[in-house]
């Protein structure tokens, strides 16, 4: 298995293919429709990501020392942000999580070329999976 | 001269308008979060900076007495704009929110107490909501909301029902900033004079695009926004009748607001000045009077015809398109449109018409309620000026057509 930085290199080569942003849009849509689905019990206001105005339900689960997320939301592209997400963090150690490094966020800049809203909303992501992944820790 | 070359020369008062994005000329159809500035209005500004600047009211220097003077002309140009009977019922304020909180605060506390009630309709903007409900809790007021209908008008005989002796305020928007829709609110003031109760009037919306008159309009308190009056941001106008801000107390206090003070009592200023404390935006209010000035060169007939012309040729190119779902289809409108494509989030749909150099706004505008009526996550909202072009709608329905081609 590919570690959270390869992965992330494998997410700014994709991105680099294309120098467009409507085609980077369409790469994130499609990458969207790969997202694990999320048990519909899941989908809960309680697993709703506060700071993003469409809808982003997240749910996380913790076995054998990994945590799993499952995830969706009801506007395309942020899916699509939030399944970039997914498949960086999805089964990694906690300890993976908390000190992974986020400069592929930069790197391929999404941040700057989100709509502040938007771009909030991804901080607010990033911020929910580390509280995950600090909060399955203290219970190991 | 024709109509094109009217809107080139218009275009060309307005420097930002020529400005790219990503490479795409710039569609600005977010009018109705704030209106670009006219060159005149961008050398005013530049001009107080630069050859006035001096606190107001107080030096006995010759450029505070300039400033001062140059103040004061702007208040009488915001007088004689909304045809007020006085420049004591002119007040300047950061915008409509900071007037709108003056008024619930000030006149509220005065004159509204437990059991009272205060009525605001389904269509306001959360600042003319958020205010009341401030006060409410304060009070022990009650909030009472005037429905709208599916349409995006007021349900006018549920406002007359609403009416009642314990009523001690009616505020209600001119326009809505997320539908377009134009209020009767003559209707609406006449009514509540019956019972004499004071109605304030949340202009915001409304100061850019028709004549106002507030001796006409017969409103106790009306406010607006230089920002979407084609004036810098940070300046607002509060117009109230002189009757009532006489006996309301002060809002904030400070400089300027006072007359004497000792260590044992205050005497505050006389009208307007009681409710400017601190330093004023000078030269925002000078700027905010060359806007109105603007406004009535081009002339409020020309800009009425030319958005309704605008408005329809928006409503009629979006009807081809036949997954969009308008949202707000009163008869009586603004030149703002909000709609849905089917099945796609206004999110979505807004990065990618982004992409298009077209500026449109997606969410819920500030009106949260009026989704909530819809059942709606929000709007993608295009709201229209008249410098803004038939050539510009073709872009954005050219965007849409492409957000479709994406998402579908």
């Amino acid at each position: 298995m590919l570690s959270i930085e390869e992965v992330e290199n494998q997410v700014i080569s994709e991105f680099e293919i294309y120098d467009d942003w409507l085609d980077r849009y369409n790469y994130l849509i499609e990458m969207g429709k790969s997202l694990p689905v999320i048990d519909p019990k899941h989908k809960i206001d309680n697993n709703l990501i506060h700071g993003c105005q469409s809808r982003v339900w997240l749910h996380a689960e913790h076995e054998n020392g990994k945590i799993y997320f499952t995830a969706d939301s009801d506007a395309v592209i942020t899916r699509g942000i939030i399944s970039l997400l997914v498949r960086v963090f999805d089964n990694r150690t906690p300890d993976e999580i908390i000190n992974a490094n986020l400069d592929f966020i930069n790197t391929i800049g999404l941040t700057q070329h989100l709509s502040p809203t938007r771009s909030n909303g991804l901080a607010s992501m990033i911020k929910q999976i580390k509280i995950y992944a600090l909060a399955f820790k203290t219970k190991e | 001269m024709n109509i094109k070359q009217d809107i080139e020369k218009i275009r060309s008062d307005f420097p930002i308008l020529s400005r790219e994005i990503y490479g795409k000329p710039l569609v600005y159809f977010d009018n109705a979060a704030t209106t670009q500035k006219p060159s005149v209005v961008i050398d005013a500004l530049t001009k107080y900076y630069t050859e006035q600047n001096s606190n107001v009211h107080r030096g006995a220097h010759h450029l505070s007495n300039l400033a001062s003077e140059t103040f004061e002309q702007a208040r009488i140009k915001v007088q004689k704009y909304i045809n007020a009977r006085s420049i004591h019922e002119i007040i300047f304020t950061s915008g409509t929110t900071e007037s709108l909180n003056l008024v619930a605060a000030s006149y509220g506390k005065k004159f509204i107490g437990k059991g009272d009630e205060i009525i605001v309709s389904e269509l306001e903007h959360h600042s003319n909501i958020v205010p009341w409900q401030i006060l409410c809790e304060q009070t022990g007021a009650v909030l009472r909301v005037i429905p709208m209908l599916d349409d995006g008008t007021l349900d006018f005989e549920a406002y007359l029902k609403l009416l009642n002796p314990r009523t001690k305020m009616v505020s209600v928007t001119h326009v809505s900033n997320s539908l377009g829709t134009i209020v009767p609110i003559k209707k609406i003031i006449d009514a509540a004079h019956e019972l004499n109760i004071p109605v304030t009037i949340d202009g915001a919306q409304a100061s850019a695009h028709m004549a106002i008159d507030v001796q006409e309009l017969g409103c106790d308190f009306y406010c607006f926004s230089g920002h979407k009056t084609f004036a810098p941001m940070g300046i607002g106008v509060l117009y109230g009748r002189e009757e009532l801000l006489e006996v309301m107390p002060p809002f904030k206090s400070g400089g300027e607001m006072i007359k004497i003070v000792t260590f044992s009592k205050t005497t505050f200023n006389d009208l307007p000045f009681r409710f400017e404390a601190g330093t004023p935006n000078v030269g925002g209010a000078i700027a905010l009077g060359t806007a109105l000035e603007y406004i009535q060169d081009i002339g409020l007939n020309f800009i009425a015809e030319r958005e309704k012309a605008l408005l329809d040729y928006l409503n009629k190119q979006l009807s081809t398109v036949k997954e969009i779902r308008f949202i707000g289809t009163a008869p009586e409108k603004t030149s703002v449109v909000s709609f849905l494509i089917d099945k796609i989030h206004p999110y979505d749909a807004g990065a990618i018409i982004d992409r298009f150099g077209v500026a449109v706004r997606t969410g819920n505008h500030c009106t949260q309620p009026i989704m909530e009526h819809y059942d709606i996550p929000g709007t993608i909202r295009a709201s229209l000026s008249f410098y803004n072009t038939e050539k510009e709608i073709d872009v954005l329905i050219g965007a849409i057509e492409k957000v479709k081609k994406m998402l579908y």
